[in-house]
């Protein structure tokens, strides 16, 4: 068996042990064999990356379908966008697993978690290893079935229950976009691998705008608007925030919800032929981007903040998709798995040491009793935030290189955006880890770092997180931009019209935007540790804080125009439709015929003279109607 | 060689017999034997599915007798022949019975009272419900599908719940009417249709019908088209194969292609269709004739709503594609969107229903009308994605609903109560429980790695990539995955999540016994296996469904 196909193995079979072994499995295997199985998957992706010859590798595993002349396989295939995504899944996946030791470890479930996480990774290999796009969606659903599981972990909480019921819901209605793309590419292309799929549209002289192609693209886009979490389908993930917090951070970050990217940069040679789509995927991402960091703005739930960081981190991704800039936003896909998942195993560790305190008007100073928590959530808040040189000053500000050059006022609210980050990542570190600690006594009392399985993986993610920028670092750096040109043979036979940014231009759009978040964070510090502001207390807000602070009411909106409306018909057409309607008319023709058979009954009233009339009537009618040709 | 498919008949049926007149004190043994006869049974399907020639063109396993031969003078001759065989499609039908008769023998296990007739009916209807899916001379068929009525008219009415008379008269009238319909075209069609080689002896062509060769049917249907065969000579038939085949009908005849006897702005042909149509569709069921199946649901004991869910909702499915698509191939094309329409507002409509549901098993009664409106735009598309996909729905549905059913009967035996309401929690009590259903519900609502997936997926690709039907109809259809992740999640919140309450008392709730792990287990084990290598199916039914598709072009 080659290494290929051994990596989705070892997760699985981490999956059915404890799975099946729930309860029975010791609780101190349990841990080592979720993570072993994790490690040993990136210990085989490591060594396929490091010994890729650059052409892609197909394997096939077996025959999975044959209908009629459509063939599906359940095939792997290796490139460098899937060799990526491999290390990143299983790299933080892995770092994620050993964490989980730590944080579980008091849970009952602590075996049925791990069974899960380790399902995830199985879906989350599939999704992308996977040789066409059935295959990808399978995964694709397999993700959305676990990020379902363990959402709703402790679904003693009935809200938490309904929180996971939401996240599948919405997943499944951008999944129905992604199922009739995935029709019309059957229809379209007779088959669904990526190879012939490709191969045709390369060859087959297909102009830009071609209305297959942006019917496909835009319909893909749907699955992924719902599994990225963007506008309008984005309302899940905040909730989703329900899960334990290795849960929010491998899933909600770091990786499934990077699976529309994946998508769209998988299949990059058809949205670069469908420019109408890009500038919906464009306008989309913007809007989302910025829409999710003016709620990030007024959370005061730390989890929930992180969230809406993730919305909007999301939609800056979809941005540079939208623009062309394909291994720019998959350089931010990389750089925000690293500080995002930091940030929630951080807030993880703050939970932890804070007896499940999830609010942070409670908290405060911590950075006292949490140096390494501190230190690691300080490197990923300056990540995340743009400034140099730690990673995330490098992916974002390619993005809105790209950006600028294709719209100037798209770029300027990506720039709003990027302040509205910064100064909500440094609020959420200042009220967290400055000032006075705010919470009960008992709280403080119990105050403490975590163990090192949970700080093991925060100094790792951190030492990512501040150098990652350098994997892709720019020419005008004197780097040589080792990503983009890693990933270029996967645009190859796209038409992406590389407008290369000038170097000044390149120097002063990164002047801007460092002033901004630097300008920013000052801005959260006179705030909130100078002026030692504390959120107002639930209720209390007013204006336009009240309508951010409840994320503008679109949940409340949802419900109005699609939940209730739902519930009302369905109602109508059971008690209405149903009943009212086909049974009364099914029971009234039983009724008709049961009357006319009492009436017709009568006619059988057994007397002889009655008979003899009726005799004679229906003689006279018989020779009536044989006559009637005779006299008229 | 045995006569396999007769035996799968008559074997249920023998025993019936014998449990009727088995005296009194062996009423503890009733069970056992359904429950060895049954067993009997699937392993006959499973032997018919592992020797089945998947590459083969014909009908497998063929039986022949002449049955009833009767000279009617100008009427020409009557015949109607004991004719058994099965195909790519049947297959899967006998086999889905085999393991819901089994599954359904076991759930059985817990009807106390008047087992004598339960048990003699079970396994009348065993029998009849096999019959169905064999039979390939009409006459044979629709004898075998009237049959089934008798059985289930009483396993509702007797063993069934409070409000089991009307939902037994409904299930009875229903199907009734639809059956009528089937009997009126039945006649047509016999009055329209010749054997060739029944008529080639009548002729004296030949002496023995083994002696028929090709060339000479070829040469009988020449004859026939031109009108130079004798009233008196003429063979008609209710065999299948010959109605399949536009060439066997009487030039003169209402139901030939160029007849133009006209009911208003519908041919002749045309009625006979639809109302084929409206009396499979009364038995799948579809909107808008679809009210009989909840009543019969809610009332019906659970092995009785297993089986009725499990098989006999196929039969309806069946029907579309053993008689009515293949007899009027013309027609089928031309109301491809009507049908898919019904298909996909079945789905939706379903889907929506059963969100209103407060009764469990009345929401998977109306899950049901959802899934099996899969099965129907499947078929209508009449391309191979869809009709292996219609085929691949039944069987799933057959499998994922028995477990359905199952799990119903589940809390209903412990509490007879199946209120959603009455139970919050559960997943912290009843684990195993939990377990299953939660499996099961996922399973149903189309997750891929289950059944239900292939189904769902094949059904909608094949109404989207045919140029028959306009893309709003699918796309209408594929709405029902997003609403039966809907009620499906939204049942498993409002009983399974959140602190345990209940109207009973713990006690009354304990996790699943063995019998019942007994059942659900393999159930559970298979919905798994045919979602992860469809092919097990696929296989044997492609070649079938491509020599199908060939009666189309």
């Amino acid at each position: 068996m080659s290494l290929i196909t051994l990596i989705p193995l070892f997760p699985l079979l981490g999956f059915l042990i404890n799975g099946i072994g729930f309860r029975k499995v010791p609780n101190s295997l349990v841990g080592i064999i979720g993570s072993a199985a994790a490690l040993a998957s990136f210990a085989c992706a490591l060594s396929l990356f490091l010994n890729f010859s650059g052409t892609p590798q197909l394997v096939h595993v077996f025959d999975w379908i044959t209908v009629g002349k459509l063939n599906i396989a359940m095939s792997f295939q290796i490139d460098q966008l899937s060799l990526l995504m491999l290390l990143i899944i299983t790299g933080v996946g892995s770092l994620i697993h050993i964490y989980s030791i730590g944080y579980m470890h008091h849970d009952e479930g602590f075996g049925k978690f791990f069974a899960f996480l380790n399902l995830f990774l199985f879906f989350m290999l599939l999704l992308v290893m996977g040789s066409n796009y059935v295959v990808m969606f399978i995964g694709w659903e397999g993700v959305g079935l676990c990020s379902y599981l363990l959402i709703g972990f402790w679904n003693k909480n009935v809200n938490y229950g309904a929180a996971a019921r939401k996240a599948f819901i919405m997943n499944r209605i951008g999944d129905l976009g992604f199922l009739l793309g995935i029709f019309l590419i059957i229809a379209h292309f007779g088959s669904v691998e990526y190879a012939d799929v490709f191969g045709k549209v390369a060859e087959g002289g297909y102009l830009s705008g071609d209305k297959t192609l942006v019917a496909i693209t835009l319909l893909l886009f749907v699955g992924a608007m719902g599994k990225s979490a963007q506008i309008p389908l984005y309302t899940w993930l905040p909730d989703a925030m329900a899960g334990p917090t290795p849960v929010s951070a491998l899933i909600h970050a770091a990786t499934m919800v990077t699976a529309g990217i994946y998508m769209i940069i998988r299949s990059n040679i058809m949205y670069s032929l469908a420019p109408e789509t890009l500038e919906v995927v464009a306008w989309v991402g913007l809007a989302t981007a910025v829409f999710a960091a003016s709620i990030g703005l007024f959370q005061n739930d730390i989890k929930k903040v992180l969230a809406y960081s993730t919305v909007s981190q999301l939609g800056y991704m979809f941005m540079g998709l939208g623009v062309m800039a394909y291994s720019s936003s998959f350089f931010h896909v990389m750089t925000h798995a690293f500080f995002k998942a930091l940030l929630f195993l951080g807030a993880g560790s703050v939970i932890h040491a804070m007896s499940d305190e999830q609010d942070i008007r409670s908290m405060g100073g911590l950075r006292k009793k949490l140096p390494i928590t501190f230190i690691t959530f300080l490197i990923a808040t300056i990540a995340i935030s743009g400034i140099p040189p730690f990673a995330g000053f490098f992916s974002k500000d390619e993005i809105l290189a790209h950006v600028y050059e294709h719209n100037k006022l798209m770029w300027a609210f990506g720039l709003l955006g990027s302040i509205m980050t910064s100064f909500y990542m440094f609020r959420l570190l200042f009220l967290t880890f400055f000032g006075e600690f705010r919470g009960t006594k008992e709280q403080e009392h119990h105050l403490h770092e975590s163990p090192l399985t949970m700080t093991a993986p925060l100094m790792v993610l951190a030492v990512l997180s501040a150098i990652a920028g350098f994997f892709n670092l720019p020419h005008i750096f004197g780097g040589h931009a080792g990503l983009a040109e890693f990933m270029a043979p996967l645009f190859a036979h796209s038409h992406v019209e590389t407008a290369e940014v000038s170097e000044s231009t390149e120097i002063m759009l990164m002047v801007i935007s460092v002033v901004a978040a630097l300008a920013s964070a000052i801005v959260a510090y006179v705030i909130y540790v100078s002026k030692k502001a504390v959120p107002a207390a639930d209720g209390a807000e007013s204006g336009l804080q009240k309508v951010i602070y409840n994320k503008y009411y679109i949940d409340e909106l949802y419900d109005a125009v699609f939940v209730k409306p739902i519930s009302a018909l369905s109602t109508f057409f059971h008690d209405v439709i149903d009943f009212l309607g086909i049974d009364l008319i099914v029971e009234s023709i039983g009724k008709l015929v049961k009357t006319l058979s009492a009436e017709a009954r009568l006619l059988q009233n057994g007397t002889t003279g009655f008979y003899l009339f009726a005799m004679v009537l229906s003689i006279v009618a018989l020779l009536a109607w044989g006559l009637q040709g005779f006299f008229f | 060689m045995m006569p396999i498919l007769s035996i799968l008949i008559f074997l249920p049926l023998i025993f019936a017999l014998v449990i009727a007149v088995l005296p009194q004190h062996y009423t503890t043994y009733f069970k056992w034997i359904t429950l060895g006869v049954t067993g009997v049974e699937l392993v006959l399907c499973s032997y018919l599915y592992f020797s089945f020639d998947k590459t083969a063109l014909s009908y497998q396993f063929q039986e022949q007798l002449d049955w009833i031969t009767l000279p009617l003078g100008a009427l020409g001759v009557g015949s109607i022949d004991y004719l058994l065989g099965i195909d790519g499609i049947s297959l899967p039908m006998v086999l889905l019975a085999g393991i819901v008769m089994f599954v359904g023998a076991i759930s059985s296990f817990e009807i106390k009272d008047k087992q004598r007739g339960y048990f003699g009916l079970y396994l009348l209807l065993t029998g009849s419900v096999i019959g169905c899916f064999v039979a390939l001379d009409m006459f044979l068929f629709y004898l075998f599908f009237e049959f089934m009525l008798l059985p289930m008219y009483f396993l509702i009415g007797i063993w069934g719940g409070p409000r089991k008379e009307y939902a037994s008269i409904k299930f009875f009238i229903y199907t009734l009417v639809g059956s009528l319909f089937i009997l009126l075209v039945m006649i047509g069609l016999y009055l329209s249709v010749i054997d060739p080689v029944e008529t080639a002896v009548q002729m004296g062509l030949i002496m023995d019908k083994s002696q028929v060769t090709p060339e000479l049917i070829t040469q009988i249907q020449q004859l026939l088209a031109e009108g130079k065969i004798l009233p008196e000579q003429l063979v008609h038939t209710f065999d299948l194969r010959f109605m399949a085949d536009a060439a066997n009908f009487v030039g003169d005849s209402w139901l030939h292609k160029a007849a133009e006897v006209a009911m208003g702005d519908f041919s002749i042909r045309a009625i006979a269709f639809l109302l084929l149509i409206a009396g499979f569709a009364i038995k799948l069921p579809a909107i808008p004739v679809h009210t009989w199946l909840p009543d019969a649901h809610v009332e019906a004991p659970t092995p009785v709503s297993v089986v009725l869910a499990g098989i006999l909702l196929k039969i309806g499915g069946y029907g579309f594609l053993r008689i009515a698509y293949p007899i009027f191939p013309e027609q089928a094309t031309h109301y491809a969107s009507l049908i898919a329409c019904i298909g996909a507002v079945s789905i939706v409509y379903g889907a929506y229903n059963a969100l209103a549901m407060k009764d469990l098993k009345k929401m998977i009664a109306y899950s049901s009308v959802s899934h099996m409106g899969f099965v129907m735009l499947g078929v209508a598309s009449i391309t191979s994605q869809g009709v292996n996909g219609a085929v691949y729905q039944m069987f799933s549905h057959g499998i994922l609903s028995a477990m359905l059913f199952l799990l119903v009967g589940v809390l209903y035996s412990r509490t007879h109560d199946r209120q959603i309401d009455s139970y919050q929690g559960l997943a912290s009590k009843m684990p195993v429980y939990t377990g299953f259903v939660a499996l099961t519900f996922f399973a149903s609502l189309g997750l891929p790695a289950f059944s239900g997936f292939i189904g769902e997926f094949f059904t909608l690709a094949g109404a989207f990539n045919t140029p028959l039907l306009p893309k709003w109809i699918t796309v209408l259809g594929a709405f029902g995955i997003v609403l039966g992740a809907g009620y499906f999640l939204w049942t498993l919140q409002r009983m399974f999540f959140g602190n345990f309450w209940s109207k009973y008392e713990l006690s009354l709730l304990p996790d699943l016994n063995v019998r019942e792990k007994i059942m659900l287990f393999p159930l559970a084990i298979l919905a798994i296996a045919f979602g992860i290598f469809p092919q097990l199916l696929l296989d044997v039914t492609n070649e079938t469904v491509s020599q199908f598709l060939t009666l189309f072009v």
